[in-house]
């Protein structure tokens, strides 16, 4: 098998993936933001807030990755007039450009996967035991404090696992950047079919190692990392 | 949930429903002004006029770009399940197996394309089926992928759904002299299937999005690229963006009612009360079980029967 | 008898499973892949993938040229029918009509080719051939030919060959109605400009002009036309008869530049070494031109956005 194209500088493999690792952290951790707040609201006293947020997971999670990211660019941005980035005048403004979009594509899988975040919270909401929360209402407890001081910790603690299949789904999705032609892996294992289609089956099994190199070790951290945050019951 | 909910917090008195309302009007309040800056911005723009929504209204729109690029969708989204479905049952059961060589290969199958992006899976398998075939089908391409990624998600559901049955029923098996593989078709996968249905019917959700992969490097024809065609030929790309986005949820939500459906209806069957069950509220899957029941080899049969009976007569 | 279903229904499986992962390489003497083959004579040839499979069924393709001839257009249009790519999203060039039919200049081509070729015009197939994929459904067998403003350039030489050039266009910038300081392709240095994946026009500004401009890339030439309009990008660029059917679909909004900077030649695409076919096409291209039917079509159909119609090409290569 050819792995020439490997050394072929017209291809930057690491730096595409170094793109996939960066799209990853940034809306990972505003995804989990996001997702703790729409799962406080999903169970917030007022009903408006409920509401607003059960509209905004059952709408988001049924639309396709791909379209919110298309839509990110041509909508939010291009109609609505959302700008992430500075575009300086008589500089070239592709780096503007490359900037905008990857932000555009970071903000569009923060939605996306704020979504699945929040479900996965609520339900670990759900196996925190009744009588912690009334005990937390018994000592005079708001419901900001019960939620976060006794229940969210709980919570998250006991959804880690799920928390991780999340993280790892989001790795993957970020392929759909290239739709908006943010030039992660995908977007390279494009181009380089284009020009060395001959060595396909190399081509994928470098681009595959290379996600398996990223899914299989979070995968790893986060069962360990399960078994230790699970509260002992 | 509200029940659920309000462990969380008091029965609101006087002064909470006061300050619930203050928040409810502060937050509408919020939201009606979002909406309303949007709904102006996109105005301004001329996005909003009769003439980019009107197309919406025209039949021909519908009948020749948005309802083929739907069914090639839905098309795509059936025909990878079906497929995926019995490939990952195969999996699921190769990973219990007591040989390790069934075992482990089926694991790493298994491990391997569950890590993969269904778009990097999309463009191997264009080239794969090329190189197999001397013809490029982007179709073969997205169900090619969609069926490794989703035959491995559902192998691992499958595996779920057997470990979950009671140790006893293996146990039973066995003791009345049934081979692994008669233990595995007739006890083991009639009771996993019932019980994994409602996480297929929510995988479809996933595979019904996952097509509009196809549309973005192997050039599938699915929803939105037609779409894009319909798009172009009225010149409002926002407006399509939109009914695509309101086809999707509309689709996605009832594939996802279907499930709590099922589940519902499983859940009744099994620890609801035996009133339900015997007012005809069996479904088919109650009646294929029963019908498992009455076939020949009456051993296996009558130990059935029996745990059947033990659901239905639980209070 | 349940279980034996169940257990059949599972084998079954099992063969399916090894069918659709193609892994299994005894797939070649299939009946689909003999038609394949009879369908793509000469595919061997320019096949991007040298493969054990392709050459087993290069050997069938070349002991079916003997009885067709070596051209997969001309044993397409004896058998009386033609898959031809066009573009689906060009307004007067290429388009998809609501009601399902197809029109344009390049739809007009393509018919007239068909008719040449011995072809009733309703048994074409018309299928999409975005810019980005041209290359591939020539040389996957996938199209006959294609008509879709495809410009004739040595790198696409390579890969296919051209019949045309059927039109000469120019190389132009959409703007805004409003925009003063963009009068040519030199005046891009600093903005941002739009093209569709795949097209080259963009690189060509890029690479010749104005080595500071920023490319953004869009699926559709209507996606660049919105993001226009909305200011997010500059200008667009592309062929001017394609940027005149846009211009028009927005009258007052949009205008087109005016400083034509390259000779596009149009040409119709088809199988790389099919020279009994090329100079069929030829042959039918010049027909057109000659007996007027080439005017008139460039009247009806981009001659309503207001651009000229230009004087009619040689066609030759």
């Amino acid at each position: 098998m050819d792995f020439s194209f490997l050394s072929d500088p017209r291809y930057d493999v690491l730096g595409a993936f170094w793109v996939t690792v960066q799209l990853t952290v940034w809306s990972a951790i505003g995804a989990f933001i996001l997702g703790v707040v729409l799962a406080a609201m999903r169970v917030c006293p007022v009903p408006l807030m409920r509401g607003f947020a059960g509209g905004v997971v059952n709408i988001v999670r049924n639309i396709p990755l791909t379209l919110i990211i298309i839509m990110m660019s041509q909508v939010i941005a291009n109609q609505l007039g959302l700008r992430l980035a500075t575009r300086q005048p008589g500089v070239n403004p592709q780096a503007f450009l490359d900037t905008q979009n990857f932000r555009l594509a970071v903000l569009g899988f923060i939605i996306y996967t704020s979504t699945f975040v929040c479900e996965a919270i609520r339900s670990g909401i759900n196996t925190v035991p009744p009588g912690q929360a009334e005990a937390a209402r018994a000592v005079g407890l708001t419901f900001t404090q019960v939620l976060g001081i006794v229940v969210l910790p709980q919570a998250i603690r006991a959804v880690v696992a799920p928390l991780g299949s999340v993280l790892i789904a989001l790795i993957k999705n970020t392929t759909v950047a290239s739709a908006i032609g943010v030039s992660e892996a995908a977007l390279l294992m494009n181009t380089l079919l284009e020009n060395e289609a001959d060595k396909f089956t190399a081509v994928f099994l470098v681009i595959a190692a290379g996600f398996i190199v990223l899914a299989l070790p979070t995968g790893l951290v986060f069962g360990s990392l399960a078994k230790k945050a699970s509260v002992k019951r | 949930m509200s029940e659920r909910a309000s462990v969380l917090y008091d029965i609101p008195g006087p002064r909470a429903r006061r300050v619930n309302l203050i928040i409810s009007i502060v937050f509408g309040i919020a939201l009606a002004a979002a909406l309303w800056w949007v709904l102006s911005v996109l105005a301004s723009r001329n996005q909003l006029t009769a003439e980019k929504w009107s197309p919406f209204l025209d039949s021909k729109n519908w009948t020749t770009y948005l309802l083929p690029g739907l069914w090639a969708t839905l098309e795509a989204a059936a025909l990878s399940v079906a497929i995926a479905l019995p490939v990952g049952a195969l999996l699921g059961v190769a990973r219990l197996s007591d040989h390790h060589w069934v075992r482990w290969p089926a694991g790493i199958i298994v491990e391997f394309f569950r890590s993969i992006p269904v778009i990097i899976l999309m463009l191997f398998a264009f080239e794969l089926w090329f190189f197999a075939f001397d013809a490029a089908s982007p179709f073969a391409a997205v169900v090619i992928a969609l069926v490794l990624y989703n035959g491995s998600v559902l192998a691992e559901v499958f595996r779920a759904g057997i470990l979950a049955i009671p140790n006893g029923q293996t146990e039973a098996g066995f003791a009345i002299g049934l081979r692994k593989s008669q233990l595995m078709t007739i006890i083991l996968l009639p009771q996993a299937i019932t019980s994994m249905l409602p996480a297929v019917v929510s995988q479809l959700v996933v595979v019904v999005k996952d097509t509009a992969l196809g549309g973005i490097l192997v050039g599938y024809s699915e929803l939105r690229r037609a779409g894009n065609i319909s798009a172009s030929s009225y010149g409002n790309p926002l407006p399509t963006y939109f009914v695509i986005a309101v086809i999707y949820i509309v689709i996605n939500l009832l594939l996802g009612n279907l499930s709590t459906v099922v589940e519902r209806k499983l859940r009744t069957r099994r620890g609801g009360p035996v009133v339900e069950v015997e007012a005809g509220a069996q479904t088919d899957l109650m009646a294929a079980r029963q019908e498992i029941l009455v076939f020949d080899e009456p051993g296996s049969a009558s130990v059935m029967q029996q745990e059947e009976r033990g659901f239905e007569s639980r209070p | 008898m349940r279980f034996r279903t169940i257990a059949s229904v599972v084998a079954g499986a099992a063969a399916l499973a090894l069918a659709v992962s193609g892994c299994s390489s005894s797939s070649t003497p299939s009946e689909s892949s003999v038609a394949s083959a009879a369908q793509s004579v000469a595919q061997s040839a320019t096949s991007k993938v040298a493969s054990a499979a392709s050459a087993a069924q290069s050997a069938a393709s070349s002991a079916l040229a003997g009885a067709t001839g070596n051209s997969q257009v001309l044993s397409s249009a004896d058998a009386g029918k033609l898959v031809v790519g066009i573009k689906f999203t060009q307004p007067g060039l290429g388009v998809k009509n609501p009601d399902g039919t197809f029109s344009g200049f390049d739809v007009e081509v393509a018919k007239y080719v068909a008719d040449k070729l011995g072809v009733d015009p309703s048994k074409i197939e018309f299928v999409e051939a975005n810019s980005a994929q041209r290359e591939d459904l020539i040389g996957k067998g996938q199209v006959d030919y294609i008509v879709a403003t495809y410009s004739i350039t040595d790198a696409r030489k390579e890969k296919v060959n051209f019949a045309g050039p059927y039109f000469i266009a120019h190389q132009d910038l959409l703007v805004k109605s409003d925009n003063t300081d963009i009068t040519g392709p030199e005046a891009m240095a600093g903005k941002i400009l739009c093209s569709v994946t795949g097209s080259t026009s963009a690189q060509t500004i890029k690479d010749k002009y104005a080595a500071d401009v920023a490319l953004q890339e869009y699926p559709t030439y209507s996606d660049c036309v919105d993001a226009l309009l909305s200011g997010a990008v500059d200008a667009v660029t592309t062929d001017d008869v394609i940027l005149a059917g846009f211009a028009a679909q927005h009258p007052g909004q949009l205008k087109v530049v005016g400083k034509g900077f390259s000779n596009e030649n149009y040409g119709i695409g088809l199988k790389k070494d099919d020279t009994a076919g090329t100079a069929a096409i030829n042959t039918a291209i010049a027909a057109m031109i000659a007996d007027g039917s080439w005017k008139k079509a460039l009247e009806d159909t981009v001659g309503p956005s207001g651009y000229t119609i230009p004087a009619a090409p040689t066609p030759s290569s």
